[in-house]
């Protein structure tokens, strides 16, 4: 069994769980299965989980990053909680939208912006 | 630059981590070619659709099974075929991903990505063979 390393950098503050991505591309399926598992156990340890996504390192994904990210969204809801989606390259923002998932997910320019939407 | 048109097979084992391996050989070969920044980001987009599509739902994750590249790149047009050994689908009966009453589902989107970023996707008759062909854009984000 390989090592398990982290994907991502989790930190809280001000009860907001801030996540980010350690790899440029979110393609590969075990990447994905992990990363997933990562966020959701964060949503999982959380009443009312407030979680922000920053996609800054970000230049690639595919439809099973999609699909694991709508995954912890509907987590977070059944959980009364708010996700929120930053700092995604233009060229991927493009894919949410051709998708339409710019209208389920709340995605904002900045962290700031995302962090301020906070309620 | 490349010199004349590149034609290359792959045969892939049936498993995920043999889609970065291919990636990385078809997007070299593609970059070869001057298919580089908005036009390689849709190769790239489209491959990890057709590759991921053939591995998990034609051949199954059945690991005697294998999946076969075949690649076709100019100057002018990459085309790329990705065939696996199921039974085949009918990509007509996939759901539209994009209706409201399917936004919250985790699946169903690869199709519909490889017909947006490419310039022709199409299926054999029996679907377990899917043909994607890439022009090369003269805008500048694909120059």
């Amino acid at each position: 069994m390989a090592e398990q390393d982290t994907r991502l950098s989790i930190g809280t503050n001000d009860g907001v769980t801030r996540v980010e991505f350690l790899e440029r591309n979110i393609v590969d399926e075990a990447s994905i299965q992990q990363i997933g598992e990562e966020i959701l156990r964060e949503v999982d340890a959380s009443v009312m989980p407030k979680i922000l996504i920053d996609f800054k390192n970000v230049d690639h994904l595919s439809s099973a990053a999609l699909g694991q990210l709508i995954t912890i969204n509907n987590k977070v809801r059944q959980k009364d909680g708010q996700l929120r989606l930053a700092n995604i390259d233009a060229q991927i923002y493009e894919v949410f939208v051709i998708t339409r998932l710019n209208k389920l997910f709340h995605i904002h320019e900045t962290d700031d912006e995302a962090l301020a939407s906070f309620q | 630059m490349a010199s004349g048109p590149l034609k290359r097979r792959l045969v892939l084992e049936n498993r995920l981590e043999e889609v970065s391996r291919c990636e990385t050989i078809v997007l070299n070969h593609a970059t070869e070619f001057g298919f580089t920044g908005s036009d390689r980001f849709a190769i790239k987009l489209a491959l990890e659709e057709a590759l991921a599509n053939a591995i998990k739902h034609g051949n199954n994750h059945d690991p005697d099974k294998s999946v076969m590249v075949e690649l076709h790149v100019d100057e002018i047009c990459f085309e790329v075929s990705v065939t696996d050994e199921g039974e085949g689908f009918d990509p007509d009966d996939v759901p539209d991903p994009t209706l409201d009453e399917n936004l919250e589902k985790p699946s169903g989107r690869g199709v519909m990505l490889m017909r947006t970023y490419m310039s022709e996707v199409s299926f054999n008759a029996s679907g377990n063979c899917v043909r994607l062909v890439k022009r090369k854009s003269n805008d500048v984000q694909g120059a």
